[in-house]
């Protein structure tokens, strides 16, 4: 057991969550595959959603193996960094958009 | 300009070297390619004959690209005499081989590369020219190369890592895209990667540093849409290439750091059903000295061919090289990736 809980070498074991629940594993991995196919989207359109979620989700691994991805599959770094803007966009407004419950509250119990 | 790493006397210019570092330097213990070919039951591995004649006219180039398998550049001074390209033209006179493709470094930079075609067309032959594009800027003498290509009915491959500069600049130089974009224009105003008219102009893209191609046929379709919508651009067919982790692209990985998690790569992408159709099985790659080998990549590794008694353009035999053993090692991962790869691209689905 590693003394911090990311490492980026367990990455590369993400398979292994199989050795304790094969079925569920086996289904997750191949909706996983079928999810990022071209489809509607491309899996080039996918990559970049992926890379926007990973950083709104902060997770590490998907942050790794998603810029590698989404670079690979030809964005610009200005793309990427766009994408990710996006996400923070979207966080930030999930956090802001709650000031309007905070101001109903005040308002309610204020005179 | 940047030198070759031969003139900055860089230790990888050595291929022993390179070798040494492929089977040895790396944190982790990597499964050796011979023990893979062997796990699915085609070691050692045969050639099934030779239907391409692959020459590699010279190591000189006007352009000095970071991925470079052959370290060529402008000041690589290994050329191809007359001499043995005429030995070149004795075997293809004997032999049924259809295909002869011309690289290099600039195959175009050879002095004798014009009277090499006109010889080797008039034994019946279809050219393959791997022409860099610059070349075709670079002197006012160059600038009708569209024209000579045209005339002999010749298949031009081209590299293009990108559709945008920033990419394509970065691998292979400051302005090599905006050049490049000229001379595909230059080449489509001839007919080449027109319809109809039977100029094959084939476009290949290799990654701008440590990762996989994507898939080639998306990455096809991409391209034509943006050279098109942008510079009015036609092409044929995209190759997707993987780099190999042999010479300057070595360098780069070694001095990014990005040695084992590409060779890891490369050995985590291994696809049983790359092997059967890789290049080396039905090519033969002739060297500027003349020297025999199973691929381009093998000879910039000077792996000669196993035969001995036809090591050399001068003691071709035919019945020797077309079912010989190839020699395989770390570095042939790199055609086994993925879709694999080879000269002519993706070879399995």
């Amino acid at each position: 057991m590693a003394d911090h809980y990311y490492n980026a070498e367990d990455l590369g074991k993400f398979g292994n969550i199989g050795e304790y629940q094969k079925d569920m594993a086996d289904k997750f991995f191949s909706y996983y595959g079928e999810v990022f196919k071209d489809g509607a989207l491309t899996a080039k359109e996918k990559s970049l959603i992926a890379l926007a979620v990973a950083h709104a989700v902060q997770c590490p691994y998907c942050i790794d193996a998603y810029s590698s991805d989404a670079y690979e599959k030809g964005f610009s770094e200005a793309q990427m960094m766009e994408a990710v803007h996006v996400a923070s966009a979207i966080k930030g407004g999930a956090v802001l958009v709650h000031g309007v419950q905070m101001m109903n509250k005040v308002k309610k119990i204020s005179m | 300009m940047i030198k070759s790493l031969k003139v900055l006397q860089n230790p990888l210019a050595n291929s022993s070297y390179q070798l040494d570092i492929l089977e040895h330097n790396s944190t982790q213990k990597h499964t050796s390619f011979k023990e893979k070919v062997a796990d699915i039951g085609m070691f050692p591995l045969l050639a099934s004959g030779v239907d391409i004649f692959q020459v590699n006219m010279g190591k000189m180039c006007n352009q000095v690209c970071k991925h470079c398998h052959v370290d060529a550049g402008p000041d690589r001074k290994e050329i191809m005499t007359q001499d043995t390209m005429q030995l070149c033209l004795n075997v293809l006179a004997k032999s049924p081989i259809k295909i002869v493709d011309l690289t290099g470094g600039a195959p175009e930079l050879n002095p004798d590369f014009r009277w090499f075609v006109e010889q080797i067309k008039a034994l019946g032959k279809h050219i393959i020219v791997r022409c860099n594009l610059t070349i075709i800027l670079a002197n006012k003498r160059f600038h009708d190369l569209p024209e000579f290509f045209k005339r002999h009915q010749i298949e031009v491959v081209s590299s293009l890592p990108s559709f945008t500069q920033d990419r394509t600049d970065k691998q292979r130089g400051d302005g090599v895209f905006d050049d490049s974009i000229k001379a595909l224009q230059m080449l489509n105003a001839v007919g080449y990667g027109m319809a109809d008219t039977g100029l094959t102009l084939n476009l290949v893209y290799n990654p701008a540093g440590a990762f996989l191609p994507p898939s080639q046929d998306a990455l096809e379709k991409e391209y034509k849409f943006e050279l098109m919508k942008n510079y009015n651009i036609s092409f044929n067919n995209l190759f997707a290439i993987t780099n190999m982790p042999i010479s300057r692209y070595l360098d780069y990985l070694l001095t990014t750091g990005n040695y084992d998690n590409y060779l890891e790569k490369l050995i985590g992408a291994f696809n049983p059903a790359a092997v059967k159709n890789v290049m080396c099985r039905n090519t033969i790659s002739v060297g500027w000295d003349g020297y025999l080998y199973d691929c381009d990549f093998n000879q910039m590794l000077d792996l000669k061919v196993i035969p001995n008694t036809s090591q050399h353009i001068a003691d071709f035999d035919l019945s020797l090289l077309q079912n010989r053993e190839i020699i395989l090692k770390q570095h042939c991962y790199g055609c086994t990736a993925g879709a694999g790869s080879s000269c002519g691209g993706a070879v399995a689905e």
